[in-house]
């Protein structure tokens, strides 16, 4: 599934990097702690943090993942989003808790 | 008889993958002699391998320079860990080495650069410096006392990597010698009350060192005096 299409299904704020967002997705992540999510996340993952600072986007350009949805209405860091503008990284932002979105997303056909 | 010092005890040079390329210890020093500090605490995320060349620019300049580490735990908190004794902080960067796994990606997070007294690149340091150490927080703070150092969770009003963003609350029992709250907010707006609390500018460009420093009233510039002083817990932020 196209990352736009997930944009609009789950009604997400784009932050960063329009231009990204027909790429495909082929699974998800949800961790907020870094270390976890270089060890495990996939490339092509849509990753799901509460996360704002700076480093996820580093660490989403590292492991060639497609996007990095915030939940709660969290607003990315302004030096985390120059960085994804710069990095060329989605960030999008939700309304809902993780719990509530990840449902969401888990129903939409992301293959992992 | 006591003195007062000017103290800024976190500043990362170019070592650090987020540090700017301009913070060479040359430059950083530099700036602090302008700034009017007379201590600054070089910790660069996770190594210690620019704190001896500072050290040695610093006796130069005439301005203290105190080696330390900013160690990321396990849980992924910051925590600065500050030595007056050399030999002691190697010992500490080597057990920080020996738990921390991966390779550098230059182009996702930055140079890690280790650099001589004439501002030269000496060598690239391909260690995972911005990763997290396999270390609880509880084992780096017995790490450091163990090794005569003090050890003061970094910018703790921050919500990324500060110990109360990661850990909700400072664990009970945890023996740290003081908590540091970043240029962002004042000592009044704390709610913690059971640690001494110091200030820092966590300075990843020239710009940012001594934006806030903490006045200490020592014997002597040394991590030695900072511990007693800690304790009597009268500081001027």
């Amino acid at each position: 599934m196209k990352l736009k299409e997930i944009v609009e299904k789950l009604n997400l704020e784009v932050k960063s990097a329009p231009e990204m967002l027909d790429k495909e997705v082929t699974g998800g992540y949800v961790s907020d702690l870094l270390s976890d999510v270089m060890a495990n996340a996939r490339e092509g993952n849509i990753w799901v943090t509460l996360q704002i600072h700076q480093n996820i986007v580093a660490v989403a350009s590292l492991k060639e993942i497609r996007g990095i949805i915030l939940v709660n209405n969290r607003q990315p860091d302004e030096d985390t989003l120059q960085k994804a503008i710069h990095e060329k990284i989605p960030i999008l932002v939700s309304k809902l808790s993780t719990f509530e979105l990840v449902g969401k997303l888990y129903q939409l056909p992301i293959t992992s | 008889m006591l003195k007062i010092f000017n103290t800024d005890l976190h500043i990362h040079t170019c070592l650090s993958p987020c540090g700017d390329l301009d913070m060479t210890p040359k430059r950083i020093i530099n700036t602090a002699k302008s700034k009017k500090l007379d201590i600054i605490g070089i910790c660069d995320h996770n190594s210690a391998e620019n704190v001896l060349i500072s050290k040695k620019i610093g006796k130069t300049f005439e301005i203290t320079v105190i080696g330390g580490i900013e160690i990321t735990t396990s849980e992924e908190v910051h925590l600065l860990a500050l030595f007056d004794n050399d030999d002691d902080l190697l010992k500490l960067q080597e057990l920080v080495y020996e738990n921390l796994p991966g390779v550098n990606d230059e182009n996702a997070f930055g140079l890690q650069l280790v650099v001589n007294e004439d501002d030269e690149i000496v060598r690239h340091n391909q260690r995972l410096l911005i990763g997290a150490t396999k270390l609880t927080i509880e084992k780096c703070v017995e790490a450091i006392h163990s090794l005569n150092g003090i050890a003061i969770a970094s910018h703790i009003d921050r919500e990324g990597f500060g110990i109360i963003g990661q850990l909700g609350f400072i664990p009970e029992g945890l023996e740290l010698d003081a908590v540091e709250i970043s240029p962002n907010i004042t000592k009044d707006k704390l709610t913690v009350k059971e640690f001494p609390v110091i200030t820092g500018s966590d300075a990843h460009f020239l710009a940012d060192i001594g934006k806030t420093w903490t006045q200490f009233s020592l014997k002597k510039p040394m991590v030695k005096e900072i511990k007693k002083a800690l304790l009597k817990t009268t500081l001027k932020i």
